[in-house]
């Protein structure tokens, strides 16, 4: 399978680690290499968060995305931080609640998700980021359901052991997820 | 052997600790290292042996030191501003030839300078931890597996020479998580008896006396020099280094850490458009591979250390070179983690065959100065 660098950025408290904790973990459960680098500045206590993660076949050179084959941006300020370093060819997806914006890019793939939105409607507040990782999860193939539920199970601490209904649920949302017509 | 577990580098450091019979730990919090201090706080307890947070880096390295003499295998942790506050305490548990190791979880610097990760403390960690004629071992991973694979290796060799160990790590590797097999626990009855601690004896031995002060020169001389004896002999044997692709390199970068990882990248990228590089990576900072660098000398063959830093190793490749090749630097400082296409374009600049000491000046034309 391909390498696939992922960057994840929005407000802290949005769950971005905890969604890049994920897509990493369903690729350590896949048997490939991979990494998990989170942004650990002021941004943590309350500024934007971002998180890098990479899945490879090779041993992982620098943890660092710089140019991401997909960003998931979960608020305005990353999206206009990091839409035009992603690859050409790569994906944008975007909470549409948070980031009500258009993609001018037209070598890029580009999802607008209602994550936040979504989230409320279905009784999952807090659980838009992992809505997300089920579009990415669409988008990319990098892992499948099974093993993303795997890493839900792994990665939700056992104090919190109730939430893993949940989290699984937010994520067949994101996967079942279709977007609306292309935005102009 | 345990599963393949997801960690940080600074806990992979705290458990492999744990499992290599570490049951002292002594520290003050300071980012990018505080989850360190933060595992050790629940686990230690747990594991029936001691954790203190100190008032300060001060008090943390003189614990170490108490612990260290009483014959504990002891850590503490901390990052580059604290680890300065640590330097006398260093210093004493070297002239006192104390086992102990000391984790530096890099920021930038000088002064409180940031938060993130940086390798600015090379010369600290291995010219000048603290006064006098003294060294430390270095080790300086650059994965967490690496992390958690070191600090056993860093125990015992802190009790086979007598002599602290540090783990320089950097902001960076601490914060981020990869797959780690985590080393099987130790059995702790397994470590060699410290036949010199103070550790109490019930009057059925002489006493054993640890200090560092020896007002008569010529006992300090002796002090010093069977120390270096020692030190000798790890420069002969304890020198480590990863050696990849460097058989048929044009360019050899040098790299540890961190950057290690950056500069890996941009050889493979190097290699994709025909430009033969390689890579040493030092796994000891002291003692220095030299021998990997000097196996590597050949003809038409040119060095590029790349560094989280305004060029400190660099000086220690040159000292190996001794003047017998080119040897270039490229390097960030404060926090700023060079790109891979950044070490590229200084990869394509020493391959074709000039020689450079460049870092990112501000209105300087682009080349810097030698």
């Amino acid at each position: 399978m391909a390498n696939l660098d992922i960057m994840l950025a929005g407000f802290g408290g949005q769950g971005i680690l905890f969604a890049g904790k994920l897509a990493a973990y369903a690729g350590m459960l896949e048997g490939r290499e991979i990494s998990w680098l989170p942004s650990y500045g002021p941004e943590m206590r309350g500024g934007t968060a971002n998180c890098s993660v990479c899945l490879s076949d090779e041993p992982i050179g620098s943890p660092l995305v710089v140019e991401p084959d997909v960003l998931v941006a979960m608020n305005m300020p990353s999206f206009d931080k990091f839409a035009d370093k992603v690859k050409p060819g790569g994906n944008i997806i975007v909470d549409s609640t948070m980031a009500d914006v258009c993609c001018m890019r037209r070598d890029v793939g580009f999802s607008r998700v209602p994550a936040t939105q979504l989230a409320e409607d279905n009784g999952l507040k807090g659980l838009a980021n992992v809505i997300l990782i089920g579009r990415l999860l669409k988008l990319t193939g990098f892992s499948d359901l099974a093993t993303l539920d795997a890493a839900i199970e792994k990665s939700v601490p056992p104090h919190k052991a109730d939430l893993v209904g949940f989290n699984k649920k937010a994520l067949r949302i994101g996967h079942e997820f279709v977007d609306a017509e292309e935005c102009q | 052997m345990s599963e393949k577990v997801l960690m940080k580098g600074n806990e992979a450091l705290a458990e492999a600790a744990l499992r290599a019979g570490c049951r002292n730990f002594f520290g003050y919090p300071i980012t990018p290292q505080t989850e360190l201090a933060a595992y050790m706080a629940k686990r230690m307890p747990k594991a029936g042996g001691n954790y203190l947070q100190a008032e300060s880096e001060v008090a943390a390295i003189n614990m170490v030191y108490g612990a260290a003499a009483a014959g504990a295998r002891v850590m503490t942790s901390s990052s580059s501003p604290g680890v300065s506050l640590k330097s006398e305490g260093i210093s004493y548990l070297i002239g006192a030839d104390l086992p102990a190791v000391i984790i530096n979880v890099q920021r930038g610097g000088p002064g409180l300078g940031g938060i993130q990760p940086s390798q600015a403390d090379y010369w600290m960690a291995t010219r000048a931890t603290g006064h006098g004629d003294g060294h430390v071992i270095v080790f300086a991973p650059s994965t967490v597996q690496e992390m958690a694979d070191l600090v056993a290796k860093a125990f015992d060799l802190a009790d086979r020479y007598r002599v602290p160990v540090m783990i320089l790590a950097d902001g960076l590797l601490g914060q981020m998580m990869e797959p780690v097999v985590l080393p099987d626990p130790i059995d702790t009855a397994e470590i060699p008896a410290k036949d010199w601690a103070a550790n109490g004896h019930k009057g059925l031995r002489p006493h054993n006396t640890i200090s560092s002060l020896f007002l008569v020169a010529q006992q300090l001389e002796d002090s010093v020099l069977a120390r270096h004896d020692r030190y000798q002999l790890i420069k002969e044997v304890e020198q480590m280094a990863q050696e990849e692709q460097v058989e048929d390199a044009e360019v050899v970068v040098v790299a540890y850490g961190a950057a290690a990882r950056v500069c890996r990248s941009a050889m493979h990228k190097a290699r994709e458009e025909g430009i033969r590089a390689g890579l040493i990576r030092p796994i000891t900072l002291w003692p220095f591979p030299t021998d990997s660098i000097v196996r590597a000398l050949g003809p038409g063959r040119a060095f590029l250390s790349v560094e989280f830093s305004t060029g400190q190793m660099v000086e220690d490749v040159r000292l190996a070179v001794e003047g017998r090749a080119p040897v270039s630097f490229f390097g960030h400082t404060g926090g700023v983690v060079p790109t891979p296409d950044e070490v590229l374009g200084a990869i394509r600049r020493a391959a074709s065959g000039e020689r450079f000491n460049e870092l990112p000046f501000k209105n300087r034309p682009k080349g810097g100065v030698l």
